[in-house]
């Protein structure tokens, strides 16, 4: 078999596209690097989805923890606090378990049956935990960044008469995403590397579609060689990580380009985040 | 452990959870809070120590080390964590025990790669087949705090680094103008003063590696994740205390114990931050002096 | 430094040497998860089946033995690199795996793989759960049926109680006990299927003279018939034996 052909059968195996049975004997470097490669597809999704809905998220609970209003500011200090405080590994379990408990015929709400059984497939499930555990790790890069905010620039804002909302939008918002951003990054980066963990730990692999690992970890059980696939799924990650980079250093381009060229902040890898 | 404890399947209620969480199991469970605080413990400095080679390296004016340097932080932070502890840790074995094999049997003939299987003379195993199991356990313990300082080595190189050149340009030269030289300036200057910068990025990582404990079971070490699934696993009557599937308690207390740890290390920090910026020419440095005026 | 390598060389060479008087130490790699074949007991350390047939089959050869646990995931890898010399962990006999490691003749007769679900009309080509990287997982995909695939035989068992899969497809020894205990709530359903050709000991290809050994050893355990009692002690009486 060609290794065109492989590409044609696998390529989006890990959406359930193409042949059906994943190769059983006789595996090729080809094979291995399609059905890696197609699994890297739902790190993607994760990933992407995540960080999608997370920084609608993040800018909120960053908000509500920088209020002085005590009913706003606990809870989203809890929320952070939880959420950064314990392993990704051990929420991505209790998720999974309290989804479970959910009932399997559906939810009965004023005569319209909601269906619950995709709330425990990865897709849905496993998104939603990254979801949370983003928005948590954002916020607090958020928060950092509202409280670094130069005393100056607000001050000079109340002397023009910007109040509230109209502060909110044209100073204390870009000045935040100016001075996140570069920590944001990496929070991005962690978020995809944490995307790995989703059907290693997580959640169960549905009609053996699974993400970058899992097929690397099909290919270690069947190979019997461990020095063939992560090194694989090592090198796509390294592309990926410097794709993210380049996309969100366009961005702080764009967010900087008002200043004199002295004082951009440029993106250092940092681990500002904690995982 | 106690004389009531004889025959668990006859005894109920208070006794019997007194007995189940005293069996040898447990003790093996809580022993392994020690072992994930005593690798954190070796860990930290170990890390701190490749950090700190790799980010010197990065800075030097040699080319080939520097390239080295970046290289290497910039390899493995790119990879996820747990594929790096997949397959690393096997190969640090066997690159450990070819190095002996080369030393050890100059004269063995057949080639140490057949196939898939690795083989070096029996006197170039690590630990030797016939020492006890407590080596083989400290052995493989030694492999983990490696592997673990690699990675985090990494990305501690690359907080160092970031704080190095952060040290203001005006302190070095002045130290220069002295008459100081390179070494003198990067122990006299450099060193002692990049630790305030470095911390913020510094207590990060640390937070990062008491998370990624749970990937030490995938190292070989049996870690708090690995007894919490194993004794929380619904348990038949092959078992002396036989119950269902009581993981989700389990990691109830996995996580209490994570969200107090990290609570205690935030606080531990912040006192840290704030012993560190007394004097110092940084904001945090202003303010605390603007408090005490 | 010449000399400090030539002493750690003496003193590892005296120490195999002592090692031989006694008897080879042989390390026996297990999963520790896997009951009634192997598991962790509530004192923590390895029993069931393979535990007793292990310590017996050394006590045979003549061998020093020592246990030792290992994910499942790296068994082979780890065999490979010589972490341990056998297998010992349920492991069943295929030509996929044949064509790696050697097996020893089986010491457990070739086991049939059994479907349980909640109800005796459940559809076997529906959600199928089972332990990710079994013979079963692969047999399972092959049968048309949606695979759904755990880290842990526990986890595949809990997803057909919880309702995430139709039908658990594991092997009929792991899920007898569990069924039995399950006060009615879990059956099995359908035809057993066989799969691979008995468990056997998994070792490196080069190690033939210790092969040798413990095949002997299992032979004249299943001479004297010591083998089907250890069987019947940890399987019951319905299970099939030499």
């Amino acid at each position: 078999m060609s290794c065109w052909q492989t590409v044609q059968d696998y390529a989006f195996r890990s959406i359930g596209l193409g042949e059906n049975l994943l190769p059983r004997t006789d595996f090729t470097l080809c094979q291995q690097i399609t059905l890696i490669g197609s699994g890297l597809i739902w790190n993607i999704y994760f990933g992407v989805l995540a960080l999608a809905f997370g920084f609608f998220l993040a800018v909120a609970v960053a908000l509500a923890k920088s209020s002085r209003r005590a009913l706003l500011r606990k809870p989203a200090e809890w929320f952070v606090f939880v959420l950064r405080g314990s392993p990704l590994f051990i929420q991505f379990f209790l998720a999974y378990e309290t989804l479970q408990l959910l009932p399997k015929a559906g939810i009965n709400l004023l005569g319209i049956t909601v269906e619950t059984s995709w709330t425990t497939r990865a897709w849905a499930g496993a998104l939603f935990v990254l979801f949370l555990n983003t928005s948590a790790y954002a916020a607090e890069i958020f928060h950092g960044a509202l409280r670094s905010i130069p005393k100056g620039d607000l001050e000079a804002a109340e002397a023009y008469g910007l109040t509230g909302w109209q502060k909110f939008r044209r100073i204390q918002w870009p000045t935040m995403l100016r001075l996140a951003w570069p920590s944001y990054t990496n929070e991005a980066i962690f978020l995809f590397h944490a995307t790995t963990l989703v059907f290693f730990s997580g959640f169960p692999a549905f009609r053996q579609m699974g993400d970058a690992l899992y097929y690397a970890n099909y290919f270690a059980d069947k190979t019997f060689n461990p020095f063939v696939p992560y090194p694989i799924v090592a090198a796509y990650f390294i592309a990926l990580t410097l794709l993210l980079t380049f996309a969100f250093s366009l961005v702080n381009k764009h967010l900087n380009r008002h200043l004199p060229s002295n004082q951009k902040s440029r993106i250092r890898l940092r681990p500002q985040i904690i995982r | 452990m106690f004389a009531a404890c004889a025959d668990p399947k006859a005894i109920e209620g208070l006794t019997w959870a007194a007995c189940y969480l005293t069996s040898g199991k447990h003790l093996d469970f809580y022993w392994s809070f020690v072992t994930v605080l005593m690798l954190l413990a070796i860990t930290a400095p170990a890390a701190l120590a490749m950090g700190f080679a790799g980010a010197t390296a990065a800075r030097s004016r040699f080319l080939p080390l520097s390239l080295l340097g970046k290289a290497y932080a910039a390899i493995v932070r790119g990879v996820p964590d747990i594929v790096f502890f997949l397959f690393f840790v096997i190969a640090l074995d066997q690159g450990i025990e070819w190095m002996k094999h080369q030393i050890v049997c100059p004269d063995w003939t057949e080639p140490v790669r057949q196939g898939l299987e690795f083989r070096v003379c029996p006197q170039a195993k690590v630990p030797l087949g016939s020492s006890s199991a407590i080596w083989h356990q400290a052995y493989g313990f030694g492999l983990a705090v490696f592997t673990f300082a690699i990675v985090f080595g990494a990305f501690a190189a690359n907080v160092l680094y970031g704080a190095m050149s952060a040290v203001p340009r005006s302190q070095l030269e002045t130290a220069e103008a002295y008459g100081m030289s390179q070494g003198q300036v990067f122990r006299r200057i450099l060193v002692p003063q990049m630790w305030v910068y470095a911390l913020p990025g510094l207590s990060n990582l640390w937070m990062i590696l008491i998370k990624a404990t749970p990937l030490l079971f995938l190292l070989g070490v049996k870690d708090i994740v690995y007894w919490a699934r194993e004794l929380g696993g619904s348990k038949t009557q092959a078992y002396e205390y036989p119950h269902p599937d009581w993981r989700l308690w389990y990691f109830l207390g996995l996580l209490v114990f994570y969200l107090l740890f990290t609570k205690v290390s935030e606080i531990v920090l912040a006192r840290l931050s704030a012993r560190l910026s007394h004097g110092q020419a940084t904001a945090a440095g202003e303010a605390m002096r603007k408090v005490a005026a | 430094m010449k000399k400090l390598l030539l002493a750690t060389a003496l003193i590892a060479v005296s120490g195999a040497a002592l090692a031989e008087s006694h008897g080879q130490t042989v390390r026996l790699g297990t999963e520790g998860a896997y009951p009634p074949f192997n598991f962790i007991n509530d004192a923590g350390e390895i029993a069931g089946f393979e535990r007793e047939v292990g310590d017996e089959l050394c006590a045979r050869a003549e061998l020093t033995c020592e246990w030792v646990t290992n994910e499942w995931d790296s068994i082979i890898p780890n065999l490979q690199s010589g972490n341990y010399d056998v297998i010992i962990a349920g492991m069943s006999i295929t030509k996929e795996r044949d064509e790696v490691i050697d097996f020893s003749q089986n010491y457990f007769p070739p086991a049939a793989s059994a479907y349980v679900a909640l109800t005796a009309d459940a559809d076997l080509k529906g959600t199928v759960s089972a332990q990710v990287s079994t013979i079963q997982a692969g047999y399972v995909a092959e049968s048309g049926a949606t695979l759904l695939e755990f880290a842990t035989p526990d986890e595949s068992v809990a997803a057909v109680r919880n309702g995430e899969a139709v039908a658990v497809f594991a092997d009929k020894d792991f899920l007898a006990p569990i069924v039995a205990e399950s006060n009615g709530e879990l059956m099995f359903v359908g035809e057993p299927v066989q799969l691979g050709g008995g468990v056997g000991l998994g070792l490196r290809e080069s190690d033939t003279e210790l092969k040798d050994k413990l095949n002997a050893a299992i032979q004249s355990m299943k001479d004297d018939g010591s083998l089907n009692a250890l069987i019947e002690k940890h399987f019951g009486p319905e299970t099939a034996k030499f």
